[in-house]
């Protein structure tokens, strides 16, 4: 019994590192949910009257009509809002941004993104982020921030009229909207193949170590 | 040497696959979602009463309800659409209907009365002539449709709570519903403060001329704090009543209060 109990003490006394707190999990995966079905019924929207000379095919689209894409993209904005700004209140108030994302100096990133093209980037230890990584999250952070002061400004452009005029004007908005929604997409990429290059990190990003 | 710079190390190859495979998206599960949805929403566009309707249609009509809510929190009925100069006004504005311009109703405007209904102490129609000789103002504002794209117009009439008061309307009540000429009858509700807003007209003129067929004659509702669709043309007549009697698009899906 009692050398059960030792064992026991010393698995528990040598834990591995979490790397990713819980919160982090929960909100990360919350979000791509969130990420996704805006972005699927936001092509819907896009598509009953189209800002460029092209179209999103219909098979990736959410909704089936511009009425079904509204309801997704008016239902799932909920989730992504308050996911999100809980996600911005937990990482201000831990001070995780600032310990993970800070500094970001520009001969970090030039340095680190020259490592990443020659595939000389390493990662080994995932609880330090390199300068690529620490640019690509605080930008889409920000980014973030401002599809949804942009979306707010579509769906409210009277009642937060002066959401509207730090845009400039609707029209505005909307664009900043759709080109907020590029870069989501394009931080996608990157972002997926990333991890799946370094699985561990998706490990980590799954059961925390 | 070649082969290792394509892989970090450490990298376990089966583990990479295994997780690679897991990333992907499941195609027949989104087009599952996506059928799904559509299906819900060709249901709604028949107006049958289907009794197996998926969870997911139920789900987003009850978060629709609630995003009425919400937006009926918001307004602020002091808080008035930004007006435009002369010089900003989109040449030519957009004729915007489900039909073509020549399925457009044609009204007589000899014939044709506005109809008053429902909770007003005077219930007397109104020929055009009549609302021609009420006070109007003109206003130049953004109209804003639910697919997206937008135009500035310069729309003439009455103000609607003006001639809400002048037919002794109660006020208190939810909504004044509007029926319009269209073939497939056309219809809308707008709840009773939106209707009470100082920019939400009667429009008898676009552009200081008579309104033309292709913008609603002979009587539009312009309400520059909602979406396109609850702006009637071709109006018929109006009801001031507490039931809701929904919309043609509000009944295929679109959200009823839908305000900007």
């Amino acid at each position: 019994m009692s050398s059960l109990t030792v064992s026991d003490e010393q698995v528990s006394a040598t834990p591995a590192k979490v790397i990713q707190p819980a919160w982090v999990r929960v909100m990360h995966w919350t979000n791509a949910v969130a990420m996704i079905l805006m972005i699927l019924s936001g092509w819907q929207i896009y598509n009953a009257s189209p800002l460029f000379g092209f179209s999103f095919p219909r098979e990736y689209t959410l909704g089936g009509w511009l009425g079904g894409g509204l309801l997704w993209h008016f239902a799932a904005m909920w989730l992504l809002m308050i996911n999100g700004l809980a996600y911005l209140i937990t990482g201000f108030a831990t001070g995780r941004f600032r310990k993970k994302l800070l500094p970001i100096t520009p001969s970090g990133v030039l340095h680190d993104v020259r490592a990443a093209l020659t595939f000389k980037l390493g990662h080994d230890d995932l609880s330090v982020y390199n300068y690529v990584q620490r640019a690509l999250y605080a930008g889409i952070i920000v980014v973030g921030v401002l599809i949804v002061l942009s979306g707010l400004s579509m769906w409210k452009p009277v009642q937060l009229h002066w959401l509207v005029m730090l845009f400039g004007d609707y029209p505005t908005a909307r664009y900043v909207h759709f080109f907020c929604m590029a870069a989501i997409c394009a931080f996608l990429v990157v972002h997926v193949l990333l991890a799946l290059l370094v699985p561990k990190s998706l490990r980590a990003m799954i059961i925390g170590r | 040497m070649a082969k290792r710079s394509f892989l970090i190390p450490g990298v376990d190859k089966r583990l990479l696959i295994k997780d690679s495979i897991k990333s992907m998206p499941d195609f027949t599960r989104r087009r599952f979602i996506a059928g799904g949805a559509s299906l819900g929403a060709l249901t709604l566009l028949t107006g049958c009463d289907v009794v197996d309707s998926s969870s997911a249609d139920t789900l987003l009509a009850k978060v629709s309800k609630f995003n009425d809510a919400v937006q009926a929190w918001m307004f602020n009925p002091d808080a008035l659409a930004p007006t435009f100069p002369e010089s900003a006004i989109t040449k030519p504005f957009p004729f915007n209907a489900y039909y073509d311009l020549d399925d457009a109703p044609d009204v007589d405007g000899a014939d044709w009365k506005l109809e008053v209904r429902g909770l007003v102490d005077n219930k007397k129609s109104w020929t055009l002539d009549e609302l021609y000789k009420l006070p109007q103002v003109t206003q130049i504002t953004r109209h804003i449709c639910v697919e997206g794209w937008s135009a500035i117009g310069s729309w003439t009439g009455t103000p609607l709570r003006d001639f809400l008061k002048l037919i002794g309307a109660d006020t208190r009540a939810k909504y004044v519903w509007f029926q319009c000429a269209d073939k497939d009858g056309y219809n809308s509700p707008l709840d009773m403060r939106s209707a009470l807003h100082p920019q939400t007209q009667m429009t008898f003129k676009y552009a200081n001329e008579i309104l033309p067929r292709a913008y609603g004659f002979p009587m539009k509702i312009r309400v520059p704090t909602k979406l396109g669709f609850k702006n009637p043309k071709y109006v018929v007549s109006m009801e001031v009543t507490n039931d809701y009697k929904g919309g043609y698009w509000e009944d295929q899906g679109y959200n009823s209060f839908s305000g900007s």
